[in-house]
């Protein structure tokens, strides 16, 4: 059992978890994930490493309550703990001194994106933030961010908070003034990274995203998380989640995510209606 | 031995075979004709003294017999479902000259059940602390084996499992109707009374590496046995589809998963028409699972011919018992998916048979202009595995095959490196149950040898 240190409420359906984890806590690195089973008889949920820390033995994670098993994990509270945790599984990213690096997150693809942000900066980059979410209210990390960040452009869709829009049309003002990057990630919803990534890679920026297919072990032994990278066949779980944005397979990525839509719609309203 | 209806059973993942009563394991066993060469024993992997247990349900010593088989065998439950006896110890018997061999895998299992039932699993006698710490990597029946002999001699053992669920390809990979999860689960329990402790969610390779096992966490010794690995693709169009599985993962989502439960939270997809590419027994495995879930027409398409398949011969009964088709030499060309990305089926090529490869047997040769659909909702992948990369990749100097695999002695389980040990899968590719707990046996041995600690004779 890892039980829940502390519990933070950042939206009315995302919510920060801090959750005892020494040995994660001591090896994670930026770009790692977690694989966490609530109690016996829950699916694996696969969740980005958002923070940690090694000295006090605890990982955080940010979780969207989106579909039935998300929902019941946000629903726990601190003193409360998840069966099963497993980790720090995946490739860290790749973090390098590049020069300008370029960071575009959407919605709660901004958990991910915070601990390689902060790794980049740290190794030396010039560090751009485009950050954005439906609104104000939903948009997380903005802090975190901002004192991460040596420029940051915000962008709401309705326009709560900074620009009025997506975080592709906050890059395609920064594209407009003529800016120039020499490396970008890009991490959100698959359909946002598809678009930005194209937007990046049109300006011969290269650019990396970090992929949430379904998967089930996160170890290789499923094969369910297989992507067509430039017309390999990689598994996210243990080649990525990283990959380079330009050779991924994206109408193929996006048509796998979808898999399941009818069983996880049913299994959302029943956790809707029934509250368990 | 009796076996649940082929057409009940489809509704049910109930295992098929039914099991012995006291009279008809004793009859069977009265067949044995005792011969002094006794075969059997050589012919078997971890060499269980067949005759002697055998003898013993003949006299109704049901308990000493499963006393017998646990000296060399820390899995008979398990071994008595899943080995491929007619290969090994009932390929030797002498009855098998001239009728049917002995039932030894049977017996096996009547003996192992009698005594789970009857919940006098006695944990074998186990020598005092020799102070040696051992790190086994893995919960399958490679891992299993070697924990419990090193348990057994005295060693502490802390056995790391990746996964929320002890067994490895017991519990991830075969299915509940031929491998109930609840004698898995009680024989862990019974080498868990032996003193070895486990941890689950633990990820070597990631969690921590080998040489911080050994390094680090002062482990004497490490064995990997980290199983199959990969899941092979066919490398052809639309294997990408909505619909297609490897069969490592349909099957995980079936037993690990639970998925064929209705109220399970990870979901399986279920559509009238399945088609499964392979010929081994996981190819059987999945085929059956599938028609467990609502598939009416299961089919398996296999490039060589019926008696080219590496599936056991029982496996290949139930599955044609319970409506599995066979459509063999016939080679998958493309999976054909419809606008939105759901799979809609198969394209074939019909294959003749040509000159024998590597392996002996005939090499299987498209036919040109012979293609066909088979029409079907999902496709399943059961042409084997690749060897996972997580641990090669994190443990400098140990020596890898051009396949991938772990290079260990098959008679010792030595790697490259000193105190590393390997064993199953991960050293074969794949490979049975009982070979990879024969690998497992004597990687156990090398290691209490290199460790100075007494062998006990091999039985």
């Amino acid at each position: 059992m890892n039980g829940i240190r502390k519990k933070e409420v950042l939206a009315p359906d995302i919510v920060r978890l801090r959750l005892e984890a020494p040995r994660i806590a001591a090896r994670r690195e930026p770009g790692q994930f977690v694989i966490l089973r609530r109690i016996d008889g829950s699916e694996r949920i696969p969740l980005t490493i958002v923070d940690g820390n090694a000295e006090e033995g605890w990982i955080d994670l940010i979780i969207q309550m989106a579909g039935a098993g998300t929902m019941r994990l946000g629903r726990l509270e601190e003193g409360e703990g998840v069966l099963d945790l497993v980790g720090p599984l995946g490739k860290p990213s790749r973090i390098d001194r590049f020069g300008r690096c370029l960071c575009i997150g959407g919605g709660v693809g901004l958990a991910p994106l915070l601990p390689i942000a902060r790794a980049l900066k740290a190794a030396g980059n010039h560090l751009t933030v485009l950050m954005g979410a439906r609104n104000r209210e939903r948009l997380i990390l903005l802090d975190e961010m901002r004192n991460l960040a040596d420029e940051i452009t915000v962008a709401t869709e309705d326009g709560s908070l900074g620009r009025r829009g997506f975080v592709s049309d906050a890059f395609r003002d920064l594209a407009s003034e003529g800016r120039r990057f020499d490396h970008a990630v890009v991490i959100g919803p698959a359909v946002m990274m598809k678009a930005v990534s194209e937007l990046t890679g049109r300006l011969g920026i290269p650019t990396t995203v970090s992929l949430n297919p379904i998967m089930i072990d996160g170890t290789g032994l499923c094969g369910g998380c297989r992507v067509d990278v430039g017309g390999e066949m990689k598994f996210a779980c243990v080649d990525g989640p990283e990959f380079d944005a330009a050779r991924i397979d994206w109408d193929s990525f996006l048509k796998r995510l979808g898999s399941y839509r009818e069983f996880e719609h049913r299994g959302r309203e029943k956790c809707r209606i029934t509250g368990r | 031995m009796r076996e649940q209806d082929p057409d009940t059973r489809v509704s049910n993942f109930a295992e098929v075979p039914l099991g012995y009563t006291d009279e008809e394991a004793r009859a069977e066993a009265r067949r044995c004709l005792g011969c002094r060469t006794a075969p059997c024993v050589a012919a078997c992997p971890v060499a269980v003294a067949i005759p002697e247990f055998v003898g013993q349900i003949a006299g109704g010593a049901f308990p000493a017999a499963a006393r017998t088989i646990r000296r060399a065998n820390a899995l008979p439950a398990i071994c008595g479902r899943v080995c491929p006896q007619e290969d090994q110890c009932e390929k030797a018997c002498l009855l098998g000259k001239r009728g049917q061999p002995l039932a030894i895998g049977h017996l096996e299992r009547f003996a192992a059940d009698r005594e789970r039932r009857e919940g006098r699993v006695e944990p074998p006698a186990r020598k005092p602390e020799c102070g040696k710490r051992i790190a086994v990597v893995g919960s399958g029946p490679a891992g299993l084996t070697v924990a419990s002999e090193l348990a057994g001699a005295g060693c502490a053992v802390v056995v790391l499992e990746a996964l929320h669920a002890l067994g490895g390809v017991l519990t991830y990979g075969i299915p509940e109707f031929r491998l109930p999860k609840a004698i898995v689960k009680d024989e862990i329990a019974g080498l868990e009374a032996l003193g070895m402790r486990f941890v689950r969610n633990f990820v070597v390779g990631r969690t921590e590496t080998i040489d911080h096992l050994l390094k680090e966490d002062g482990f004497d010794a490490v064995f990997i046995g980290t199983g199959a690995g990969l899941p092979s693709f066919l490398g052809i169009p639309g294997e990408n589809a909505v619909g297609v599985y490897s069969a490592n993962e349909y099957l995980t989502r079936s037993n690990l998963m639970k998925a064929y439960r209705p109220d399970a939270a990870t979901p399986i997809l279920r559509s009238p028409r399945v088609v499964t590419v392979g010929g081994g027994n996981v190819a059987m495995d999945a085929a059956r699972t599938a028609r467990r879930l609502d598939t009416v027409q299961s089919i398996v398409v296999y490039r060589r011919g019926e008696a080219e398949m590496p599936a056991r011969i029982e496996e290949v009964r139930h599955a044609k018992e319970e409506g599995v088709l066979l459509r063999t030499l016939c080679h998958p060309a493309a999976i054909l998916e419809d606008e939105e990305g759901f799979v809609q089926g198969i394209r074939c090529l019909r294959v003749e048979l040509g000159d024998r490869d590597a392996s002996g047997r005939r090499r299987p040769v498209p036919i040109p202009d012979s293609a066909f659909t088979i029409e079907c909702e999902i496709v399943i992948v059961a042409i084997g595995n690749r060897p996972n990369p997580l641990i090669p990749d994190t443990t400098p100097d140990i020596l890898v095959s051009g396949r991938g695999t772990i290079v260990a002695d098959p008679a010792d389980g030595r790697t490259s490196r000193p105190r590393v040990y390997a064993g199953g899968d991960i050293v074969t590719g794949s490979a049975t149950v009982i070979q990879a707990m024969g690998a497992g046996r004597a990687a156990a041995r090398s290691i209490l040898e290199d460790l100075g600690q007494p062998v006990q004779p091999r039985m």
